[in-house]
């Protein structure tokens, strides 16, 4: 069987098995079974576009008799396609190996259960589509059906909210794809991709086309300021759920972007990178200032999200600018770069949701001034936390270090670039990008500090149990592909050969700039280059070094004694450094100009036993500026069509006859 | 195909678009329903014509049908209906017979602006009778707006789908299901508002649409 009967037999499977879960009455062995079989369909998915992709076959289409009658579903499976089903049935094996663990009673069988085997099935078809009717169809899909698993708590006002706004954002989304597709074919086009990428269009056409890609994809993907709902989505889901809405769902709006204007709309000017690279930096920096604010775990990792998206991004604004301007190698480098982390940020981002995940299950909170001295507690989970920490902060030698270096090498080789413009704003962007990677690093130390370290902040952490071995299971393996990643990133980057090559005016990678399978020299060997095996050594051996020296000079001194409370004789754990202590450094920095951040302290009176207050106000710009003056024109402008509701007969119909005479007019202008 | 049955559809068609204008301007129930009457059993001839031109024997069949349910059946039940009602025969208009025959040439022209460029390549036949339809259509749809009368409002309803079945007909290989599904669903509602008609006059002694406002508290 070829990779993409395989793939097609996957995504069959796991809907087959949301079908039956929906259709029968599922109970504890049900959960056994869908997120077993989903595993085991992901893993064989996994494997087929893994032996796709080295194997470097070429591309496979085939036109199934479903949906629209005769125009069925064209399906195809190319190395793009490919490498993004690589990261899907990664992230899907290792969030249905968790939820073995974490959901095996689910709370709802049956509202989460088919909807969770449909969204994956649905995620599996977006790559496969090579139509439009039916990508925008699993597109859909997988909005609606992660829509609904954001609703699985929804006894709860804000996971509503939540859902609502998503479902919003979600259907923006979608009217902006269809729109560019609708463009892309043309007026009597077809909506098979393979004839949209032979249909050149108009400057004007592609332009609309590009922005409109921008809009629908990156409303799905989280770029700011269109990224509001994102974090109030993700961490309403169930953890294994968050863990894929984060990990892969918004990386298929990074295919979708990919896909249509690398791919279909063809050749595209110089001045696109421009909005794209404002928009990427904006969104990793703001993300991570987000991020910073957040006490809750869940929301602090969906932040993240947006952040790293941010950073994806702008690898692809550097990989546009490169490829306009016909400098195929930069154009590799950057697209690689993007391409590369939206691999690792799966990884990572779904360790750390898992994990997550698994602190809410043992002690039921995630709020961060609620926890701490977890790693006493669950010292496996801690780890992989730890890990997954390391890499999202781009520390070597994880995978996260290897895709932002590769971005920063993108970054370097831009003054080969001919537009002036662009020769400001890459190093402002790449400046920015690394106050985002420094910010993550400052984000995690709090993050890891006060959920694992200190003491405990409260009873049901202090008697959390560590979680049973699928999720450990699930946990470890991503820890392993994250160091392997990290330590062998030729690895992964000879996958992506297939689609540099298409996709970036033909640049060939293999000379130069692959140095072995174990170093990594991208504008060749004299410049910079990385050997994640050199610096694992480094880090092992100074590491190993001055825990020695430590040990051997001065843990034999070590003396321990009471410490000093500023005298009180009982420390309580309320006592401890908070995450919003931790924050409010960076607060006072960047958050007074960015959110507003006010602090407002009230200090009772000698002799009033009422506890003062630390009130922090933080104003949400995306919501401040741009979404509640919209929603506030909305309401007014329904408050007034309102009065259409209750017209007489024959006023609608003059309404439906000046409707049609308008379009008759508007079609006779078009024609003169 | 023979030049005279071209000439004949188009005649036809002509003839209907200026029975269009006669709908628009009758000011008495009667004359409203004659003139569909007419306009129906012109439709039924351009069909035929149709028939005779494309070769396409089916269409005879929709001819006739147009013939013995639009051109007789309806336009007798409805005169029976006025009887039995025995409201006013007179219409009320909304807007002035002059305004609205206004209106309607420039709707028709519209019609005609839109439908010549567009199928530039189509057959001559087809091209005009696109035009004209869609022009019948448009009248039949101001019929139905400048008048506050049920019984009015139906006939102009009606009028719009004989614009309609001339398009289709017009149009080569059209499969008759269709053209039967849509005279079916046009009959039925026909019968849906004839009993409407029934129930909103032994509710208020007048099939003026004025009276179902007031009812509703909209209009003083």
């Amino acid at each position: 069987m070829s990779a993409l009967a395989i793939e097609l037999v996957v995504a069959a499977v796991q809907g087959t098995v949301g079908l039956l879960a929906a259709a029968s009455r599922p109970g504890r062995g049900w959960a056994f079974f869908v997120y077993g079989a989903t595993a085991v369909a992901s893993a064989i998915g996994f494997l087929t576009v893994l032996v796709f992709l080295s194997s470097g076959s070429p591309p496979a289409a085939v036109v199934l008799p479903l949906g629209l009658p005769w125009i069925g579903a064209h399906l195809r499976l190319d190395p793009l396609a490919a490498w993004f089903l690589l990261v899907l049935h990664l992230g899907s094996a290792a969030a249905s190996l968790f939820a073995l663990g974490y959901d095996a009673e689910p709370p709802r069988p049956r509202a989460v259960l088919p909807a969770y085997a449909g969204f994956l099935a649905a995620m599996n078809v977006v790559p496969l589509a090579a139509d439009a009717f039916s990508f925008l169809f699993a597109w859909e899909a997988m909005s609606l059906f992660s829509f609904l698993l954001v609703l699985v708590h929804h006894e709860e006002g804000e996971n509503r909210r939540a859902a609502y706004v998503y479902l919003l954002m979600a259907g923006f989304g979608s009217v902006c794809l269809l729109l560019a597709f609708g463009l892309l074919a043309g007026r009597d086009g077809s909506y098979a991709f393979a004839d949209m990428v032979q249909h050149r269009l108009a400057p004007w056409a592609a332009a609309a086309v590009f922005l409109l890609a921008v809009l629908g994809a990156g409303s799905k993907a989280g770029l700011f300021p269109l990224h509001v709902w994102l974090p109030l989505a993700h961490p309403a889901a169930p953890s294994h759920v968050s863990a894929l809405m984060s990990g892969v769902m918004t990386k298929l709006a990074v295919y979708s972007f990919v896909r249509i204007v690398f791919d279909l709309v063809g050749p595209s000017p110089w001045w696109w990178s421009v909005p794209l690279l404002v928009v990427a930096a904006a969104t990793a920096v703001m993300g991570v200032l987000y991020a910073l604010m957040q006490h809750d775990l869940k929301r602090l990792l969906a932040y993240h999200t947006v952040e790293n998206i941010g950073i994806i991004f702008l690898g692809l604004g550097l990989a546009l600018a490169f490829r306009a301007s016909g400098l195929a190698l930069g154009a590799a480098i950057a697209l690689t770069a993007a391409l590369l982390h939206v691999l690792n940020h799966m990884l990572f981002k779904s360790l750390l949701f898992l994990s997550a995940g698994a602190v809410l299950q043992a002690t039921g909170e995630r709020d961060m001034e609620h926890l701490g001295g977890l790693v006493h507690r669950m010292p496996a989970t801690a780890l992989a936390f730890l890990l997954g920490s390391m890499a999202i902060s781009a520390l070597p030698p994880l995978n996260g270090f290897v895709s932002e270096w590769l971005t920063f090498q993108a970054i370097l080789v831009s003054p080969a670039l001919p537009q002036p413009l662009l020769h400001y704003l890459v190093p402002v962007a790449g400046a920015l990008l690394a106050l985002a990677a420094a910010l993550a690093a400052a984000c995690f130390v709090k993050a890891f500090g006060v959920t694992f370290l200190g003491r405990a902040r409260s009873s049901a952490v202090a008697d959390a149990r560590e979680v049973d071995r699928f999720q450990l299971a699930a946990m470890f393996g991503l820890v392993a592909l994250c160091v392997f990643v990290g330590i062998v990133p030729a690895g992964a980057i000879g996958l992506l050969r297939g689609v540099t090559q298409t996709l970036a005016e033909g640049a060939v990678l293999g000379e130069g700039w692959l140095t072995g399978w174990l170093s990594l020299a991208p504008a060749g060997a004299l410049r910079s280059s990385y050997n994640g095996l050199v610096v694992l050594s480094f880090v092992l051996f100074s590491a190993g070094a001055s825990a020695w020296s430590v040990h051997r000079f001065a843990s034999a001194r070590l003396v321990r004694g009471p410490i000093w409370d500023c005298g009180y004789p009982d420390p309580s754990p309320a006592t401890q450094y908070t995450a919003a202590s931790f924050a409010q450094p960076i607060r006072r920095v960047f958050g007074s100009v960015v959110f507003r951040a006010r602090e407002q302290v009230d200090m009772p009176p000698p002799g009033d036993p009422t506890p003062a207050r630390l009130v922090v106000r933080l104003v949400d710009p995306a919501w401040n500026w741009l979404f509640e003056p919209l929603a506030a024109r909305v309401a007014e402008v329904t408050e007034r069509l309102n009065r259409m509701q209750f017209l007489t007969i024959r006023r609608y119909l003059v309404l439906v006859f000046l409707a049609l005479v308008a379009l008759l007019v508007v079609i006779a202008l078009w024609q003169v | 195909m023979s030049g005279i049955d071209i000439e004949l559809a188009r005649l036809m068609a002509t003839l209907m678009l200026v029975v269009s204008f006669m709908l628009l301007y009758q000011d008495r129930l009667a004359g409203l329903i004659n003139a569909y009457a007419l306009q129906s059993g012109l439709l039924a001839l351009a069909v035929a014509a149709q028939a005779h031109a494309q070769e396409a024997p089916h269409l005879y069949v929709t001819a006739l049908l147009a013939l013995v349910v639009k051109g007789l059946a309806i336009p007798l039940a409805l005169h029976r209906i006025v009887l039995r009602l025995g409201v006013h025969r007179e219409i009320e208009k909304v807007i002035g017979v002059g305004t609205t025959m206004l209106f309607g040439l420039a709707v028709t022209m519209l019609a005609v602006l839109v439908v010549l460029p567009v199928t530039e390549t189509a057959a001559a036949l087809t091209r005009e009778d696109l035009g004209f339809a869609l022009a019948i259509v448009l009248l039949g749809l101001l019929t139905m707006i400048s008048r506050r009368n049920a019984v009015s409002q139906v006939i102009g309803f009606m009028s719009l789908e004989n614009g309609l079945i001339l398009a289709a007909t017009g149009a080569r290989g059209m499969p008759l299901v269709v053209e039967v599904s849509v005279a079916f669903s046009i009959l039925i509602a026909f019968i849906v508002v004839g009993i409407f008609l029934f129930r909103i006059r032994e509710r208020f002694d007048s099939v003026d649409v004025h009276a179902l406002d007031r009812f509703r508290g909209e209009l003083p």
